[in-house]
């Protein structure tokens, strides 16, 4: 285990840090006193462990083909950017746009995230994108997604604020989202429908609320007892129709 | 149209010597070796440009000027007592010769520059100060043209052959350790005697032989650093990237040599590594500091002198040496004639700069 | 609904000469040539079983003589056909279809109405902006040297076109050792090497086909360029050549993971395309076949989706956040581009852009090509490269970061004279997407967007793709960049230099005819007649 001690350190530093200790054969880190410092795990290609204390800057895990990442505190925008493969755990809250252009991985989120969470995800081959959200989110909600499976499951909100802003699924094509809940028709994308949970669902849903209780020492949620719902695209070509030709 | 308005092209000859343990030598000598070679000028423009003449000023700035009329130089002036504590204020001596005709009011200041000055421009070489007061009088004080301004030197042109020039200046009244001469053949008639070379900054003087066709973006690239070329002469050009890249970004001067007149990319794919490394980033970087076209120039400073063809070869330039005598010219004629027969004459490379300096025990 | 539109062009065959040979008919990728036998054969299958008809048939069909028929509403134009038929017997004629006379309404607006009261969409096309819009490089001249300096002569003496791209510092700092060697201490952001200044243009699998982009990548290798995988991802077939590829990472983010950025030689943000500015893209499910869905990492036939902005770039600084999340996977050993289009205010935009850490700013004018946009973003949106590139080139140098970024100018490249023109108006290089097309065979009938391009180049029909021959493509790609760079020689020589950065934003070697006082002064440029300095 590599410690830093990221105190006033800039990101570039402290980046070139974790990837020649990579290259070099470290396999596990603990990142202390960070504050800020943007793109940590940006690109790495092995299965290594990353522990941050402290507030990761932008782009956490961009271009992330493997790793693990660990965030004791809160993550702030862009965290899971075009990633590929890897996880990245968050027990506070997260920021905007967050897992865009995902392609596989998982992000795992206790608190609340912000807009545009999981936009453009999608799946590829045995690659299928995850985001569990254990809070409530913002308005775009799984934006242009294409595939992958994002789930939303609104436990600290309360009524402070809806399970999902507005325009959920806007522009989907591809791949589910679970909601823990019904979202107001209102609220929805004009591509998406809500259903109920079918056979099979619970063969997927259930592993991940497993999972989200491992990484955050919950009581695992049980799919039968909660009032899950499911969003799905009306249609794998929305825009089929758009086009005189 | 006055010549800084428009740009003429022209043909020249050259010329220079200098003595590396600083003897100073007489006018006269410099005159005979531009007057050898009258042929390659039409009697538009002459000048020179003289290393050591002002020892007893030799701590203050020696501000050559032109004026169109008492007026402009009065302007000039007042712009100047802003900006320099003024020791001395005169015109410079001239001789009545037939062949000059209509000169304008010719002066000169030694001066220092005001300390305040530098503090309120947070200026800290006083050399930018000089060099802004320069561009200022030359560009913003109507008929009023700083023809040098560096220290124990001056320049003194005008429109005649060289050797008029000469003597309209008096200068077999100087005597200086290093000179530059140069003879013009302008395209058409320039009128001005500004337009003359050589062109001068600080103790930087340029004679110079052909057209720089790369000018348009030499130019633009030294406005990015804050000069201003509105004199629309290839000379300036070449002073100014002297200023810059020797002066301001510490490049040496053999290295600035390379800069205008680099390698080729066979040559430098065929050199090792590093090297290659080197003059491949120098050709990056300063591409557009580049001169390209026909070029001789001769560049001094109060420390020396440098010869420079263009890569090609497409202008001339001999070199000469006698014991500390070194000599520079666009013809073997002309060295000959002051040398006799020198130890050493070579025609300078394409490319391939001569670079003499002062024997570091002489005190310029 | 019946359309009412009538055909643009006439299929003309002469029969005299046709030998029905069916090079033609086999030839169309949009079905437009058939034998009249298998129409004939066509509709009497209705009557199939008929004994009256069978026998009517019998009678008939030993005086009928089989001929190729053209269906006019299908041809585009492309001249596959008349360019491969041995007999030169087709030809293909504009419908002179007499429309009433009019300045205002030409036929072209009648058909587009009419389209869209048929179909209620927007309408596509390909190519780029053919609108009569003003050229200002046909009216800008280049100089040339007379006595006063001398001309020099390009094939016997050295003429230099090598370029490098990426960020440069205004000083570099050299040890010299004794004896002459030169070191450089300064450490120099990385650079693309050019041997020539012309790249060529983004173009994506997907919106070209396999065959096309190899031509691209074996041309670019042996002329020492790069081509770009636009944001298709990057097919394995391309691996060989990844040294002379860039690749994009676009809004849709399609087959980008770090492996694909640590192959390209460069990477290139895409925010806009002259084609279609400020708009997103979509390749329709029926061209994402199983080897575009492998190259784009999206299953097969569904649509792929470009989101019109970056969702990661809602402002200048999320622009230096992408930058700088590229080179952290990079660990900086790539330059990387940003290409925008053309519009009102790229010179501030393009400043932004060089502060926010770019190497390379690649602005697309409005005459550049696409595979698919509406017509209408193509035709109206965005303005000329060439006062672009005048504006960025200015703007920077005004604020002294001019070394920062290379510029690479494109959109409506379509000659050596275009080249140099854009050179000496400040670019670094060029790119030319519709030009390299053309040499491929491409006759810019506009259809790209149906992927039936009887050309084999904008389509991904295996029968058509395989029509393109990537060696002899390469080879004429290869040609066309031989031949500019020779003219381009030729250019520097008559202006009496002889190294490319003499001519690079020399726009005192430019001059205008017929231009505005206030267009030359965009421009940077002095009217025809206007001596140097004047």
């Amino acid at each position: 285990m590599l410690e830093i001690n990221a105190q006033g350190m800039p990101y570039r530093e402290l980046n070139r840090l974790i990837r020649e200790a990579v290259a070099a054969g470290e396999e596990s880190f603990r990142l202390y006193n960070v504050c800020g410092q943007r793109y940590i795990g940006a690109g790495l290609r092995r299965p290594v462990y990353i522990e941050i204390h402290g507030v990761p800057g932008n782009d956490l895990g961009v271009f992330m083909d493997g790793p693990t990442i660990l965030v004791r505190d809160n993550g702030q925008d862009g965290v899971g950017n075009t990633m590929n493969d890897g996880r990245i755990v968050i027990h506070g809250d997260a920021g905007d746009v967050l897992g865009y252009g995902m392609r596989g991985g998982s992000l795992f989120i206790r608190g609340d995230v912000g807009y545009r969470v999981g936009i453009h995800m999608k799946a590829y081959r045995e690659q299928v994108p995850v985001i569990v959200v254990g809070g409530t989110a913002g308005d775009f909600f799984g934006e242009y997604m294409a595939g992958g499976i994002m789930v939303l499951l609104g436990l600290y909100g309360g009524a402070r604020r809806p399970l999902a802003g507005d325009y959920l699924g806007t522009g989907m094509h591809g791949g589910v989202i679970y909601v823990r809940g019904r979202p107001e028709p209102y609220r929805l994308g004009k591509e998406v429908r809500v259903f109920e949970l079918e056979n099979g669902d619970a063969a997927i849903l259930q592993p991940l609320l497993d999972r989200f209780a491992e990484h955050f020492g919950t009581e695992p949620l049980d799919v039968g007892r909660e009032p899950f719902t499911k969003l799905l695209p009306v249609s794998h070509r929305p825009y089929g129709r758009l086009y005189a030709t | 149209m006055r010549e800084g308005m428009v740009r003429i092209p022209s043909g020249c000859a050259v010329s220079a010597v200098m003595n590396t343990r600083g003897r100073r030598i007489n006018g006269e000598a410099i005159t005979r070796s531009i007057a050898c070679m009258h042929d390659r000028s039409n009697g538009l423009g002459g000048g020179f440009a003289a290393y050591g003449i002002y020892p007893e000023f030799a701590e203050l700035y020696a501000l050559h000027l032109l004026c169109d009329d008492e007026a402009a130089r009065l302007d000039a002036d007042a712009f100047l007592q802003k900006n320099f504590e003024v020791h001395r204020s005169e015109p410079i001596p001239t001789r009545r010769v037939r062949e000059i005709t209509d000169p304008p009011v010719i002066w000169r200041y030694f001066v220092a520059p005001r300390r305040e000055c530098l503090e309120q421009r947070c200026l800290e070489d006083e050399r930018d100060l000089v060099t802004e007061a320069v561009m200022t009088v030359n560009n913003r004080i109507p008929g009023a043209y700083v023809m040098s301004s560096g220290k124990n030197m001056g320049v003194f042109k005008g429109v005649g052959f060289p050797e008029d020039i000469s003597r309209f200046y008096r200068l077999d009244e100087y005597e200086g350790y290093m000179w530059t001469a140069h003879g013009r053949f302008p395209t058409n008639t320039p009128g001005w005697w500004g337009g003359a070379h050589p062109f001068n900054l600080l103790d930087w003087s340029v004679v110079h032989n052909g057209e720089i066709s790369s000018y348009g973006i030499n130019k633009r690239y030294l406005e990015m650093f804050g000069y201003r070329l509105e004199l629309q002469t290839d000379t300036e050009v070449v002073a100014y990237l002297f200023d810059l890249l020797h002066r301001r970004h510490g490049l040496s001067l053999s290295v600035v040599c390379r800069v205008l007149a680099p390698p080729f990319w066979k040559d430098i794919d065929r050199m090792e590594a590093a090297e290659r490394e080197a003059n491949t980033a120098l050709r990056m970087v300063y591409g557009s500091a580049m001169m390209n076209g026909p070029f001789s120039i001769i560049v001094s400073h109060s420390r020396g002198l440098i010869g420079l063809n263009d890569r090609v070869k497409l202008r001339p330039l001999v070199c000469g040496r006698k014991g500390d005598f070194v000599l520079l010219a666009s013809e073997e004629s002309a060295l000959r004639l002051l040398l006799g027969d020198p130890d050493e004459v070579w025609a300078v490379r394409a490319g391939h700069p001569v670079i003499v300096e002062m024997e570091r025990s002489v005190a310029a | 609904m019946k359309s009412i539109i009538p055909p643009e062009h006439i299929i003309r065959v002469d029969h005299t000469r046709c030998r029905r040979c069916g090079t033609c008919v086999r030839g169309c990728g949009f079905g437009a040539l058939s034998f009249a036998r298998s129409l004939w054969d066509q509709s009497l299958a209705v009557f199939k079983g008929d004994a009256d008809m069978e026998n009517i048939r019998s009678r008939i069909e030993p005086h009928f003589r089989d001929h190729v028929v053209g269906d006019n509403t299908k041809c585009v134009q492309c001249h596959y056909c008349v360019t491969h038929c041995p007999e030169g017997a087709i030809n293909i004629e504009p419908n002179p279809l007499a429309y009433k006379a009019t300045h205002h309404w030409l036929p072209e607006y009648m058909r587009n109405v009419w389209l869209q009261a048929e179909t209620g969409g927007v309408i596509l096309t390909g190519s780029g902006n053919d609108k009569a819009y003003f050229s200002y490089f046909d009216h800008l001249v280049l100089d040339a040297c007379q006595v006063t300096n001398p001309s020099i002569d390009p094939l016997r003496e050295p003429m230099e076109l090598r370029t490098y791209l990426g960020s440069k510092p205004d000083v570099l700092a050299f040890e010299e050792r004794p004896g002459g060697g030169l070191r450089l201490k300064t450490r120099l952001a990385p650079q693309l090497k050019l041997e020539t200044p012309i790249l060529f243009a983004a173009m994506s699998y997907g919106a070209i086909s396999l065959n096309a982009q190899k031509a691209l990548a074996m041309a670019a290798r042996e002329a020492g360029t790069f081509m770009n995988t636009g944001e298709g991802g990057l097919h394995r077939d391309l691996y060989p050549y990844a040294d002379h590829i860039i690749v994009q990472v676009a809004s849709g983010r399609f087959g980008v993971n770090a492996e694909y950025l640590e192959r390209a030689a460069a990477v290139e943000i895409k925010i806009g395309q002259g084609a279609k500015p400020g708009i997103g893209g979509h390749l329709p499910g029926e061209k994402v076949t199983e080897d575009v869905s492998q190259t784009r990492m999206i299953p097969v036939g569904t649509d792929a989706l470009s989101p019109a902005p970056h969702h990661d770039i809602y402002s200048i600084e999320d622009l230096a956040q992408l930058i700088y999340a590229i080179k952290e996977a990079t660990a900086y050993t790539k330059p990387v581009s940003v290409k925008i289009a053309a519009v009102h205010n790229v010179a501030a935009i393009a400043s932004g852009i060089a502060r926010a850490g770019a190497d390379i700013i690649y602005i697309d004018g409005f005459r550049g090509g696409t595979g698919a946009s509406p017509l209408v973003i193509r035709d109206h949106v965005g303005i000329p490269i060439e006062v672009a590139l005048a504006a960025v080139d200015e703007r920077l140098r005004q604020e002294g970061i001019r070394n920062r970024v290379s510029i690479v100018a494109a959109g409506g490249i379509r000659h050596s004279g275009d080249v140099a023109k854009a050179i000496a108006l400040g670019a670094d290089a060029v790119a030319v997407g519709t030009a390299a097309l053309v040499a491929m065979g491409c006759h810019v009938c506009q259809k790209c967007y149906t992927g039936n391009c009887s050309w084999g180049i904008a389509t991904q029909r295996p029968e058509l793709v395989r029509r393109l021959d990537p060696e002899k493509a390469a080879e004429r790609l290869y040609n066309l960049l031989r031949g500019w760079s020779l003219e381009l020689k030729e250019i520097l020589g008559a202006l009496g230099t002889n190294a490319i950065e003499s001519l690079r934003g020399n726009r005192e070697r430019l001059r205008g005819v017929g231009l505005s006082a206030q267009d030359l002064g965009i421009l940077g440029v002095k009217p025809a007649g206007v001596g140097i300095g004047g």
